[in-house]
């Protein structure tokens, strides 16, 4: 089985399991874990969408 | 006295408290939280950790393997080895089934490298987790 995913898919996949396990492990109770992980998660994906942006214009 | 006072460090505790906890979260994902009746957690981490690495597999990334040359090189290709290592049965398994993919040129297989690597370094952090758990350093 092979799946062709695309760079916006696969970002955004990776950005959902690492959050999970860096809230997971990080703090001390699940209010806190909770929201470190939709906080990571949220991160990525503005680092995501603020690179890809400056991707697109650098390249002119 | 300052104010700014070091806590003495605690003496680690045995091996024998914190190893076998942390010999399961390496060989299985999760496992050492299994083992430390964290059963939420356990499950979290081994379904995002596996499913990292499956579809690191599912991208056809590639295992690497330990090389010479340039320090860059070493780096990242003795790192990537040993970050796949971590990952436990999962690559231990594949690798026994065959699974032996060539580095081709193309996004789709250069995020599968990353992701079977990310999954190694996730690993570790539940490593981390455990032992602070069986070390009674975090609840």
């Amino acid at each position: 089985m092979k799946v062709n995913l695309s760079h916006f898919e696969a970002a955004l996949l990776f950005s959902l399991f690492t959050s999970i396990v860096l809230g997971v492990v990080t703090k001390k109770t699940d209010r806190e874990r909770v929201r470190y992980g939709l906080y990571c998660f949220a991160c990525f994906v503005v680092a995501l969408f603020g690179l890809g942006w400056l991707m697109y214009l650098g390249h002119g | 006295m300052s104010s700014k006072e070091q806590k003495p460090r605690q003496p680690m505790p045995p091996l024998s408290v914190w190893g076998p906890a942390v010999a399961l979260a390496w060989l299985v994902p999760g496992g050492g939280h299994f083992l430390l009746k964290r059963h939420g957690r356990a499950t979290l981490l081994l379904v995002s950790i596996l499913a990292m690495f499956l579809f690191g597999l599912m991208m056809r990334g590639e295992f690497l393997k330990p090389q010479g040359g340039d320090l860059l090189t070493v780096l990242i290709y003795y790192g990537g080895f040993l970050c796949n290592l971590l990952s436990g049965i999962p690559y231990m398994l594949a690798t026994w089934l065959g699974y032996s993919q060539p580095d081709v040129a193309g996004a789709v297989h250069d995020y599968g490298t990353k992701f079977l690597v990310t999954a190694g370094l996730l690993n570790v952090l539940a490593m981390v987790d455990a032992y602070e758990i069986a070390a009674g350093k975090k609840n």
